[in-house]
């Protein structure tokens, strides 16, 4: 039931080492392989076609025909579409809420996660089913008293107003304190015999074990916030604090027919996570079998 | 010597017992102190609002007017609210639609992708890689796909000399075409766990069918598919959370329209408070949804508890 992080990694890296061996496949095989290009292809076309619709000349949309490829690349479209709207700045508000809102939901994560693998505490069971459970809420059904709360707290329109609200994130304590409890308590029982304070033994000796988990919380919990809609769209009103995906709702709304423009702001809008998913893909998609495991 | 370490070490023995006495104190309090930040973050925007939405449900209460406690009478004028039965009907269809098929499709991906061959790693990350993207701007890429005029589907339809369809401005086709655009972005998780789950599964257990002459319809039958129950019975759970969650990619898409046609429960709360500004029935329609969502993740619980205790 522990996560099991190191086999996937091994079975993963063992397969691999079989991939680069295995030849053409045949027979059956080849058929297997022909259905699983050609489903690719259907997954990939809809990301190919934003990405031609947003390079290609506007002037080619609206003639009827299927082109597959554009007749020629027009890169000032990226250009054109990016002084739309004030892109900037919803980018720069985007960001730093995606910073600030993966290192405070971490954080706080990790701290409770800890307290819940490594400590027995009177409430703790009750408490820890509280929290999980809310991962079945839909943010719709709190939304009107949540809303409440924060407008109270006077932070319409700010960033804290959604950072804040998304620090009670379930799935990240899940996580965390399934990775912490194979932990050794030993390790913990030395440097409490050593004199070490409970927070410095969090610190410096339960944090730096905790690398692999930290890299997949920090991942997802990006990706959750650069993805955020529904709970934005309510506490930033203002255009002035919106977000890149608040920003592609309002241009669909003032664009709808200029789809060159819509699919290049989309494109510059999916950039950043795409990066992150290259570069992170492993931690990425193991992050996502070793949860679904249990 | 032997009485000089005796005499040092006494004092040093009652400094430790101190120490560790008043370690445990801090040991005592401690978990609290590391469970408070999200305790309070959790209380603040999740508890509290759970309960306030209880209590918002038995008022009377526009953004405008004043409040006034009504008791159940958002719930009796639910029952006969049609939008909500077609809300709740549609969420109904959209969750047979995309729970069953992204599971499916997942499945057989991941059967295919759990052998050698060659582009293994890239066709895994080309299925996976719409997961990651924004449901806003899957909404937008899917609105100009599945466009009426120039939409690419249709434009593929009419070069082929086929007829074109109205995918997302007619009631019949609307509904389909979501579920289409959400087989697309959520068939990657899925395959993602079958595939983890797949690789758990001891090589010895498919060689000791070969070797007994099962076939490779009946090693699946018999061997894999038991072997993957647990992740089958977890996807459904997380599966059926996802689709009653669903708001992003149809306020995007067709903000529940044509008529009421794509209008699932979380769109319908949405519109009851911030569009209507009826606060307590739309408060209500959240109780009832958090209600069934509750009692299917017991009663499946349990169901599940049961079956594995069977076999």
């Amino acid at each position: 039931m522990t996560l099991a992080r190191g086999d996937v990694a091994n079975a993963a890296s063992a397969r691999q080492r079989k991939v680069t061996r295995s030849r053409i496949p045949r027979g059956k095989n080849l058929i297997i392989w022909i259905a699983l290009v050609c489903g690719a292809a259907v997954m990939v076309f809809p990301l190919y076609w934003m990405f031609a619709t947003a390079v290609g000349p506007s002037s080619e949309l609206f003639d009827g025909d299927f082109n597959l490829f554009p007749s020629s690349i027009v890169w000032s479209n990226f250009g054109d579409a990016w002084g739309l709207l004030p892109w900037g700045t919803y980018y720069v508000n985007s960001m730093i809420i995606a910073v600030v809102g993966v290192i405070f939901t971490v954080f706080v994560n990790l701290l409770s996660g800890y307290a819940f693998a490594k400590f027995r505490f009177f409430g703790r069971d009750v408490i820890f089913i509280l929290m999980i459970s809310t991962l079945m809420v839909p943010i719709q059904v709190i939304q009107v008293p949540a809303f409440m709360v924060v407008s109270e707290l006077g932070m319409v329109n700010s960033i804290w107003g959604v950072i804040l609200p998304r620090g009670a994130e379930a799935f990240g304590i899940f996580l965390v304190r399934q990775f912490m409890v194979s932990i050794p308590d030993e390790l913990m029982a030395s440097a409490r015999l050593d004199g070490a304070g409970e927070f410095r033994i969090f610190w410096s000796i339960v944090l730096p074990l905790c690398k692999p988990v930290i890299g997949v919380l920090v991942i997802f919990t990006f990706m959750w916030r650069w993805n955020d809609f529904a709970w934005p769209l309510v506490v930033l009103q203002e255009q002035s604090s919106f977000t890149v995906p608040l920003g592609l709702n309002l241009a669909k709304g003032m664009y709808y027919t200029d789809w060159t423009a819509l699919m290049s702001m989309t494109l510059l809008s999916i950039i950043p996570m795409l990066i992150v998913f290259v570069i992170f893909q492993r931690a990425f998609v193991q992050g996502i079998a070793s949860t679904g495991m249990k | 010597m032997m009485t000089d370490t005796t005499n040092v070490k006494t004092p040093e023995r009652a400094v430790r017992v101190r120490a560790s006495g008043g370690a445990k104190r801090r040991r005592n309090i401690a978990p609290y102190i590391f469970i408070a930040p999200n305790l309070i973050v959790f209380t603040a925007f999740i508890f509290i609002p759970i309960l306030g939405s209880f209590y918002v449900s038995l008022n009377e209460w526009s953004v405008i007017g004043a409040r006034t406690f009504v008791g159940l009478d958002n719930y009796k004028s639910l029952l006969t609210d049609d939008i909500f039965w077609e809300a709740s009907r549609n969420t109904g269809i959209y969750a047979l639609g995309t729970v069953p098929t992204t599971m499916g499709f997942g499945l057989l991906v991941a059967l295919g992708l759990n052998r050698a061959m060659p582009g293994r790693t890239l066709l895994r990350a080309i299925y996976f890689v719409p997961v990651s993207i924004s449901l806003v701007a899957v909404g937008l890429i899917s609105l100009w796909i599945l466009s009426d005029d120039y939409g690419a589907v249709n434009n593929l339809l009419q070069s082929l000399g086929l007829p074109t369809v109205q995918w997302l401005s007619s009631t019949t086709w609307a509904m389909p075409s979501l579920i289409a655009v959400t087989i697309w972005i959520r068939l990657g998780f899925n395959m993602v766990i079958y595939l983890a789950a797949l690789q758990g599964i001891p090589d010895e257990l498919a060689q000791a069918a070969k070797v007994d002459g099962a076939s490779g319809w009946q090693l699946f039958r018999y061997v894999t598919w038991p072997m993957l129950a647990p992740t089958s019975f977890l996807l459904v759970v997380l599966n059926v959370i996802f689709s009653l969650h669903v708001f992003d990619l149809i306020f995007v898409m067709t903000d529940g329209g044509p008529g009421f046609s794509t209008t699932v429960l979380v769109q319908y709360i949405y519109r009851e408070a911030f569009q209507s500004g009826d606060m307590g029935s739309a408060s209500a329609v959240g109780v009832v949804l958090y209600v069934v969502l509750m009692a299917f993740t017991l009663f499946y619980w349990r169901i599940s508890k049961q079956s594995q205790k069977a076999s």
